[in-house]
């Protein structure tokens, strides 16, 4: 026991040597937890430290090897998640289980609704329900807004109501602020704060230390699918989780040097673009990156970051102003006519653009220049040409990997990216644009990943980085611009931004209005 | 390598196997039907029928060749649109329209020569096909009509048109029924035996240039990068757009050449009533050859050996030729539902490699075409 | 009102709504005849992909049906000739008949729900190895039927409904249309107007709905997404069977290979034009059936007269155009052409568990 003494409620929840193995994988290894009513325990632990793996084995979604899950001191066997829920357990995911289309009605009341008759739903009643719980938090909602045009901040809320609305005692909470703005989290923790005077029990999940010991009365960390330590906040500090996290003291901050910008590399224009539902979401965007220096954008997602990035690497149209590159307009130009001045990328999801999963490494590394020598002659591929290149970034870039013939698919999230960066980050580049180059990626890769970014800064190259992790742009950026509803509102220096002044301009854009509804129906 | 081989070969060879052994089943229990008393030989008798039709003599083999050439085309035209991530249902369609429109230029330049006339029907028939192709291509590009539905109207627009120009406007006149006039001097000439037309030539070469594009070239590059991830393939600066335009019309093309084939080499002409099931058998052929234009050389071969031996089949045991309609069925079946032939055959899955078809595209209607931009 | 049918375009609309005003009473019955098999192989897919599975196979389990019915229906008919006549024509045999074909649409949808489901196979090559099969397979069975010559168990009888139903002034022929006709025709509208209903307001239509969409969140809640898919695809081919046993038990007496020509793609059609809804189903159901209608009736009936302006433009337009509209209207709204035809989200991905929690 790692309190002090004093007599403590008996667990509400109580995991007992967890042990779950995937093929290759130990996910959880041996792990002890408990929760108590009227406490907030935080688990912390990297990407893939086996978090999510735990908590799903608790909510009945996989199902452990070997262990026992307790409530209330007696054993339970969870076989699914109506299961947990009807012992009172519930869990906000780390991505949002809504049904974009559905009311949020419907979305709450989605499994267990209150019947009329044996057929029927008893809608009155629903709705009542949901406005009495919203109500309970001086939360204005109408249960009839489609959930699709909630902001992610409202959506957050719908899901807490939605644990809520279950009579749970037990809540889970994976990774729940991962979209939200510094703002917006301190209110979701005004909101479990206050969940816990009421009694109830609270996992929070997070891999961010001020999180935790902000919120947390007791942090679990798990490093490797195993619990290597409990502490108390009042008793620990960043410093230490973070080493008790990775496993070795790792520095929280880069050591990222002085910049020497240079001449202008990448000038945006009063940039007009459009979404692809034909909504403008960039108005008039005017930008500017240096060679030499990174440029953070920071935002919360959805307030035009993707499609300005889309834009100025030419995979979405402008519907005006302009795009230049060291003075020569490119407004319009392909990607490939882009890549061939020299600019280069890394997108946000990795999976879904950065690479053919199902293609060898080979492959993947010349996705992007396949079409030139040495890798073809005319219509014709020099496969050996490209094996070449392959096993030379391979080797330069640490990608571990059996062989360059592999597919990616079977390579780690972290070396995937660095497979990635070592396609976008060799050879000679103007403009470097990395769309959240380092999400969901353990410590070890994302300082990797980091220390290659500043490098390639020192080399000269201007670098625009857009990343929902604040973290990372006060950390990397040399300037930070901040993004809101497709403006941007400030361009601050990053060496006296402050989290608190970047954050307000995030959730705010500086100016004082907070309406649940995304934008305006239009 | 030759695990890698023995990987991609094993499922499908067990899965034919299996048929053979499910219709043999089908074989006994109707056999009453067929014989008037319960005959447990009968699959014997009748496969033994099957392969002396296909093999057992030299026009034998000619037959099974000329009934292969549509099927490894058509096969071509499904599979290629596979590694391009597309689903094409519409080998069919494609298929009439060039028979029709190879038989319209065949009867126009029915008195020139043939060098004249052979090639220019050939190549109305191509064209046609590859129009036939594009259209589902551009739909799919430019509004995100999804190619599964498109293809499949178009099939029945396509079956519509042939009624409407071969009763029509296409005519022969003074002929007992509906069809179009003669092809003459475009008739395609006979290389082997006693109807091994020229036809056969078409998807001897249409195979080993299918292989290659696909494996050995930049633009086979994009095609399967685009099957296999098509916004990775926008990203990496690909056009998916131009490259599913392009795909459709070079498949349709593909079963276009097979269609003018069957009017220009065994026909002569095309009637009203052509009825044909190539469609259907140009997916079975892709799917037994696993996308593959060495697969779907042999799938067609074997296929194609099955359509020349039914007729003896039947004459010598009284099965009927649609046996092979069931053993094709059959076969599809045991190659989706993989797992029972693995839980059968205590096969193991191979390590990748596999799982081409797992590319294709799995829904309609979609995510809006290939997104926004797309310069 | 003549005086307007020299205007140009808009006289030919006006001409073209008086030529339906007209024939529509008269061809009215023979229109639903023509829908109901659309609409009931429509419905079998709505059953299917409001919950996630597609299905390009409807038109493999309707031939299945039909087959199964006509063969059953045939075979009891056979050892029970005199058998007493209920209403609507209704017999022992044709109902065992009916039986049968629900029985195969089920049969055969359990088999499509394994493959997509359990097998997560791809889902189109499914549906389409359906289509094969059953083509091959009736096939081949019906050839060698023909050889014994099975009798025709007959059909079920269309209901006359009285005349002071069907006079009512304006509207009578609507209830004709509905009424005059036998039972699985009749009964189309109910499933329609009950369907529609449960999507909406019931627990099983929210749990559909959510399942089609997000099945993960469902799970989430503690919805069982297999076996609702499972429940769904296989309840699903009761329309097949409907279907199916239509074409053979009451729109015709006997089978014949291929019979469904294509009418399971156009049951596809009307689905995606209807917006994955029973009622909107319906609608483009109907519709292509009044294009078919109209294709004879213009041969038949030619408007002459005043309308002899429409009569030259639609009497040349051949036959095969009327037959082809629906097919070029399908692909005219999946273009977006006509207003944008969304299908349900999840629609046609196979769903996993969680398997590698990370």
């Amino acid at each position: 026991m790692t309190d002090g003494g004093t007599s403590q409620p008996r667990p509400a929840l109580e995991m007992r040597n967890v042990t779950k193995r995937f093929p290759g994988v130990l996910a959880n290894d041996d792990i002890s937890l408990d929760v108590r009513p009227g406490e907030i325990h935080a688990l912390l632990g990297e990407n893939g430290a086996g978090k999510s793996t735990l908590m799903n084995i608790l909510y009945g979604l996989i199902s452990p090897d070997t262990g026992e899950i307790l409530l209330d001191g007696k054993p339970v066997e969870i076989r699914d998640p109506h299961d947990a829920i009807r012992r009172g357990i519930s869990m906000v995911h780390q991505h949002f289980m809504l049904v974009p289309v559905m009311s949020v009605a419907d979305n709450i009341l989605l499994g267990e609704e209150p019947m009329a008759g044996p057929i029927f739903i008893d809608r009155e009643q629903a709705h009542r329900r949901i406005e009495e719980l919203g109500k309970a938090f001086g939360w204005e909602i109408d249960p009839d807004d489609r959930v699709g045009s909630l902001s992610v901040g409202w959506q957050q809320r719908i899901e807490i109501l939605k644990a809520l609305y279950r009579n749970a005692r037990i809540l889970i909470l994976d990774e729940p602020t991962a979209v939200l703005t510094p703002q917006e989290t301190e209110e979701i923790f005004g909101v479990l704060r206050r969940l816990r005077s009421e009694g109830y029990a609270i996992v929070f999940i997070s891999h961010k230390l001020y999180e935790v010991l902000a919120v947390a009365d007791r942090i679990t960390v798990i490093r490797r699918g195993k619990v290597v330590g409990t502490r108390i906040p009042s008793e620990t500090d960043e410093d230490e989780l973070a080493e008790l996290m990775v496993g070795r003291e790792v520095s929280l901050t880069v050591d990222r040097g002085e910049s020497h910008p240079g001449e202008p590399v990448l000038a945006v224009e009063g940039l007009q673009v459009r979404d692809d539902r034909g909504r403008e979401v960039v108005h008039g965007v005017d930008l500017e990156v240096r060679a030499g220096e990174i440029l953070g954008i920071a935002g919360v997602a959805g307030n035009g970051q993707s499609e300005l990035v889309e834009a100025v690497i030419g995979l979405r149209h402008t519907t005006g102003g302009r795009i230049m590159l060291k003075g020569r307009d490119v407004t319009g130009a392909s990607p490939r006519e882009l890549h061939a001045l020299n600019v280069d990328f890394v997108p946000a999801d990795r999976h879904r653009y950065g690479l053919v999963l199902s293609y060898p490494l080979t492959d993947n590394l010349v996705l992007t220049t396949y079409h030139e020598e040495p890798y073809s002659s005319g219509i014709r591929r020099n496969d050996e040409a490209i094996a070449e290149h392959a096993r030379k970034a391979i080797e330069e870039y640490d990608v571990r990997t059996p062989s360059e013939l592999v597919d990616a698919a079977t390579l780690s999230g972290g070396n995937q990216q660095k497979l990635i960066v070592a396609r976008e980050f060799s050879g000679d580049t103007e403009l470097l644009v990395l769309d959240q180059p380092t999400r969901g990626l353990d410590v070890g890769s994302i300082e990797f990943i980091h220390k290659r970014t500043i490098a390639k800064r020192d080399q000269g190259t201007a670098i625009m980085l857009v990343s929902a992790e604040l973290d990372e742009i006060l950390e990397l950026s040399d300037r930070i611009a901040v993004m809101y509803r497709g403006e941007i509102v400030k361009v601050l220096d990053a060496r006296t931004a402050s989290r608190e002044e970047v954050g307000l301009l995030m959730a705010t854009g500086g100016r004082q209005d907070s309406s649940p509804r995304q934008e305006p129906a239009a | 390598m030759i695990q890698r081989i023995r990987n991609v070969v094993t499922l499908p060879l067990l899965s034919i196997l299996l048929a053979l052994l499910i219709a043999a089943l089908l074989m006994i229990v109707s056999s009453p039907l067929v014989r008037g008393r319960f005959d447990p030989l009968l699959p014997l008798v009748a496969y033994w029928a099957l392969l002396q039709g296909a093999f057992g003599s030299f026009n034998g083999i000619v037959q099974t060749v000329v009934s292969a050439t549509p099927l490894i085309l058509a096969g071509l035209a499904v599979g290629v649109g596979f590694k391009a991530g597309l689903f094409n249902i519409g080998a069919q369609g494609q298929f009439l329209i060039g028979a029709v429109t190879a038989a319209a230029v065949g009867a126009f330049l029915a008195d020139s020569s043939g060098l004249v006339a052979i090639p220019a029907a050939l190549l109305a028939g191509l064209l046609a096909g590859a129009i036939w192709g594009f259209i589902p291509g551009a739909l799919k590009a430019y509004t995100g009509a999804h190619e599964v539905v498109t293809t499949i109207m178009l099939n029945y627009i396509a079956l519509q048109t042939v009624a409407y120009l071969v009763q029509g406007p296409l005519r022969a006149t003074g002929a007992s029924f509906a069809r179009t006039p003669s092809v003459g001097n475009a008739e395609l000439p006979i290389l082997l035996g006693r109807n091994g037309h020229l036809g056969i030539m078409f998807a001897a070469i249409a195979v080993p240039i299918a292989w290659w594009l696909l494996y050995r070239t930049t633009v086979g590059f994009e095609v399967r990068t685009v099957g296999a991830n098509p916004d990775a393939a926008r990203y990496a600066g690909m056009r998916p757009r131009l490259v599913i335009m392009l795909t459709m019309a070079f498949c349709g093309m593909l079963a276009g050449i097979a269609g003018a084939g069957e009017i220009l080499g065994i026909t002569g002409y095309m009637p009203a009533g052509y009825s044909t099931n190539v469609g259907f058998d140009g997916i079975t052929v892709a799917l037994l050859g696993r996308a593959n234009p060495i697969g779907i050389l042999f799938a067609g071969l074997l296929l194609g050996a099955m359509r020349a031996g039914s007729g003896l089949m039947q004459i010598q045991a009284g099965v009927p030729v649609q046996m092979v309609d069931v053993l094709q069925g059959v076969i599809l079946l045991f190659l989706t539902a993989e797992v029972v032939v693995r839980y059968i055959f205590r096969v193991r899955a191979a390590a990748g490699g596999v799982d081409e078809l797992q590319t294709v595209t799995r829904s309609y209607g979609g995510s809006s075409g290939s997104g926004g931009g797309g310069a | 009102m003549e005086f307007i049918y020299d205007v140009p375009v808009i006289g030919i609309l006006v001409q073209l709504v008086v030529y339906l005003v007209d024939i529509l009473p008269v061809i009215g019955p023979t229109i639903m005849v023509l829908a109901t098999p659309i609409a009931l192989g429509a419905l079998c897919g709505f059953m299917n992909e409001r919950s996630g599975v597609v299905n390009i196979g409807i038109e493999g389990m309707m031939l299945t049906a039909a087959f199964v019915g006509w063969f059953v229906a045939s075979i009891i008919h056979q050892a029970m000739p005199a058998s007493p006549e209920g209403p609507l024509g209704i017999t022992f045999p044709l109902a065992m008949g009916l039986l049968g074909a629900i029985l195969a649409g089920m049969l055969v949808s359990a088999l499509h729900a394994w493959l997509s489901i359990s097998v997560r196979a791809n889902q189109i090559i499914s549906g389409t190895i359906i289509n094969i099969a059953a083509l091959g397979l009736t096939g081949y069975l019906n050839i060698l039927l023909s050889s014994t010559q099975p009798p025709t168990a007959g059909s079920f009888d269309r209901w006359v409904p009285p005349s002071v139903i069907t006079e009512i002034p304006i509207i009578g022929w609507i209830f004709k249309m509905f009424l005059q006709q036998g039972p699985i025709a009749m009964s189309v509208l109910i499933f329609v107007v009950a369907l529609q209903v449960l999507l909406y307001r019931s627990r099983w239509g929210l749990r559909t709905r959510a399942v089609g969409e997000h099945p993960r969140a469902a799970e989430t809640v503690g919805i069982d997404v297999i076996r609702l898919r499972y429940r769904n695809v296989i309840l699903g081919g009761i329309f097949a069977g409907l279907a199916g046993g239509f074409l053979t038990l009451e729109a015709t007496n006997g089978f014949q290979s291929g019979m469904t020509v294509g009418r399971g793609f156009i049951a596809l059609a009307a689905l995606i034009f209807g917006r994955w809804t029973p009622v909107g189903a319906f609608l483009a159901a109907l519709l292509f059936a009044v294009s078919g209608a109209i294709g004879t009736a213009v041969r038949i009936a030619p408007p002459t007269g005043e309308l002899a302006g429409l009569g030259d433009l639609l009497v040349p337009i051949p036959g095969q155009v009327f037959a082809a509209l629906p097919y070029i209207v399908t692909i005219i709204v999946l273009a977006g052409v006509v207003g944008r035809s969304v299908p349900p989200a999840a629609d046609g991905l196979p769903y996993e568990r969680e398997s590698t929690g990370a």
